[in-house]
């Protein structure tokens, strides 16, 4: 019973410098050993249910979450996320199915099942009248924080999102972002197996959301710690592993974003040359499915990133730009459920392009 | 075989251990907090001094040029133990109630989804009322002197246990309500529809003899006259009432002509606190 609360002892880590915060960062670290025990998925989900009376808020969905993954969980409003979360945290009954967290059962064994878990609400749930420090020390008794490790736990915490000089400081006088970001340190003071975040960023500024995703892959970085997520900004749901698309209560599309982005639709490369006609004869005889457009060429291609030297090299003409564009998450959101997500944030926080030249391999 | 055994009853007894000692740390967490934020909102402390003192100046005064002085005893010093249970009962239904702002500010949910048992939670929360009831009603005492009301330590002792069972009583029956109560406009309605009735009509403020038949019964129904009562019980004891005094502002409850012992009064509030201890521990945020 006491082994969660050991504190990751997961040995030195090299430094993390946070300067790749795209999905496969995952794969540049260590996530395998402290929680790494003989349960292997961190959370399995088998047709779980929830009506309210007559509302069918979660329709029978499974899922695995393996351990170490950024799971989110994208769908508008009323999609039957933040019940999805309420049953896997024990706060709401399933009406039919079952669900286990960290191997145990969410109906079976509650508490063992809360104490593996952290958990952050859609709505706030921090003392304004006390201090940070004062929240996170009523946090460490009650997930039983052994009395010896709370100091090193809030301070590496708090060390995690940035609020350190904060720390003596009432929760009254924070903004929304740093009380946001108090509250996922809080989740993560037990070492939990599973961290729960529901909408994280809500409500906050682009520049406050990149900083919480900074702390989010920390997190998982550094504590190897499994994230389940849910948000409805599109652009989000790319910095997870996989993606699992909610609406009206049943799963409707559940894979990686590429994978989800390559359902969808072929990247496509875009040449401006010097001679277009020429270019797109010299690819069609080389095999690639080609369109000339006005001003460029448009080429269909799988992988469109590793494809694109050759592409280059086909066309057989001085290029003067080259431009991969491949179907974001509001295409794969429309495609699987013929409607555009209702809130989605109007600009894209990157360019597609640059993103998929610069971190992809 | 039986090393193992032995092994794994030891180590289940261990878990046993500390078990209840991480019980006991909720609980004094959960008081903690409970003082911490009770220190922090000053106005709060000076609020819940306001309405006992003006209660205590005007009714006392005024009520005693009307009932006048029987053998130098008047009817500020009758009602003295009144108010301070005044103060008591206000501060400790108060602090239970926060539970409602707990739940508008969602730190209820904080609580309630930690792996801890629901009864730590509101034994901390009720012994962090009693505490601060204890102690408001302990500061009213300073106004003794000024009303002409004799203290010995052994009488302040008293004062104080009986405070604290009181405001124990008052704070588990408080957690009760606040945890029926969902919306904060429900606050004001139980101040109005419980608290007020339950202070006017429980003797703190007038003597309970000579009462009309429906007044006598409603106070003998309310359980905060059994709390009231021996705490105005010890204070006369050390007063040197003369017999006409103690006769005009007598003490004790009497049901059908019978007087309850002072013990028995105290075991009634006790049945109280237990009563509603666990009807609070039940209420407490039960999952959907
Ligand atoms: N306690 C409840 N009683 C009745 N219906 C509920 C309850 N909680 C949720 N619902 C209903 O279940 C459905 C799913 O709600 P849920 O809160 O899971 O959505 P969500 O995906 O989290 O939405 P949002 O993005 O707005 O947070 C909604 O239709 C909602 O009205
Ligand atoms: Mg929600």
């Amino acid at each position: 019973m006491t082994e969660s609360y050991d504190s990751a002892s997961n040995g030195p880590r090299p430094e993390n410098r946070f300067d790749d915060l795209l999905p496969n960062a995952r794969q540049n670290t260590g996530v395998s050993t402290a929680l790494d025990k003989n349960v292997p998925v961190a959370i399995d989900v088998q047709g779980i249910e929830k009506k309210y009376g007559e509302i069918e808020a979660v329709k029978g969905i499974s899922f695995q979450v393996e351990r170490g993954e950024v799971f989110a969980f994208l769908g508008p409003n009323g999609a039957g996320k933040t019940t999805t979360i309420r049953m896997l945290c024990t706060l709401a009954r399933p009406t039919g199915g079952s669900a286990k967290v960290d191997g145990f059962d969410v109906m079976q064994q509650p508490t063992a099942v809360r104490r593996r878990i952290g958990l952050v609400f859609q709505e706030p749930t921090l003392d304004q009248q006390l201090t940070a420090e004062e929240n996170l020390q009523f946090h460490a008794v009650l997930y039983r924080v052994p009395r010896d490790q709370v100091e090193e736990r809030i301070e590496s915490v708090l060390r995690l999102v940035d609020l350190q000089d904060r720390r003596k400081d009432l929760v009254s006088t924070f903004s929304g972002g740093m009380a946001r970001r108090l509250e996922i340190a809080r989740g993560m003071l037990h070492t939990p197996a599973v961290l729960f975040l529901d909408e994280p960023t809500i409500g906050l500024d682009p520049q406050t959301r990149a900083l919480m995703w900074k702390d989010v892959l920390r997190l998982r970085n550094e504590e190897g710690v499994t994230i389940f997520l849910t948000t409805h900004y599109m652009d989000e749901a790319e910095y997870a592993d996989r993606i699992a698309i909610i609406d009206h209560g049943t799963i409707v599309a559940l894979d990686t974003p590429d994978h989800l982005k390559k359902m969808v639709g072929s990247d496509t490369v875009e040449l401006t040359t010097s001679n277009n006609t020429l270019a797109s004869s010299n690819l069609e005889t080389q095999g690639f499915s080609v369109k000339v457009g006005d001003e460029n060429v448009v080429v269909f291609a799988d992988n469109g990133e590793s494809q694109v030297t050759s592409i280059i090299e086909a066309a057989g003409v001085p290029i003067q730009n080259v431009r991969v564009h491949r179907p974001n998450l509001d295409d794969v959101f429309l495609h699987f459920t013929g409607r555009q997500i209702r809130e989605g944030p109007a600009e894209r926080s990157f360019p597609m392009h640059f993103r998929n030249f610069g971190h992809r391999r | 075989m039986a090393a193992v055994d032995i092994l794994v009853g030891s180590a289940r007894l261990s878990d046993e251990r500390n078990k209840i000692g991480f019980e006991l740390r909720t609980i004094a967490m959960v008081w903690k907090r409970e003082l911490i934020r009770f220190m922090r909102t000053k106005t709060r402390i000076l609020s819940s001094f306001v309405q006992p003192i003006l209660f205590l100046f005007v009714l006392g005064y005024g009520m005693t040029s009307l009932v006048g002085t029987t053998g130098g005893f008047d009817f500020k010093k009758f009602v003295f133990p009144g108010i301070v249970s005044m103060t008591v009962v206000t501060t400790a239904i108060f602090s239970a109630i926060s539970i409602v702002w707990d739940r508008e500010f969602g730190f209820l949910r904080e609580m309630l989804v930690a792996p801890v048992s629901r009864g730590a939670l509101v034994f901390g929360k009720a012994l962090g009322g009693t505490t601060i009831a204890t102690i408001q009603g302990t500061i009213m005492l300073a106004l003794a002197p000024l009303i002409g009301v004799h203290l010995t330590v052994l009488l302040v002792i008293e004062v104080i246990l009986l405070e604290a069972l009181m405001a124990f009583a008052l704070t588990t029956f408080g957690v009760f309500v606040a945890s029926r109560i969902q919306k904060m406009e429900g606050f004001q309605v139980v101040m109005q529809l419980v608290l007020f009735p339950m202070i006017f009509l429980s003797g703190a403020l007038f003597p309970l003899n000579g009462l009309p038949v429906w007044l006598a019964v409603i106070t003998r129904i309310n359980p905060l006259t059994y709390a009231v009562d021996p705490l105005r019980h010890v204070v006369f004891a050390v007063q040197n009432m003369p017999p006409a005094a103690a006769a005009r502002f007598a003490t004790g409850v009497t049901i059908f002509g019978n007087t309850i012992p002072v013990i028995g009064e105290i075991g009634i509030v006790v049945v109280f606190a237990v009563i509603f201890l666990g009807l609070a521990i039940r209420g407490f945020g039960k999952p959907d």
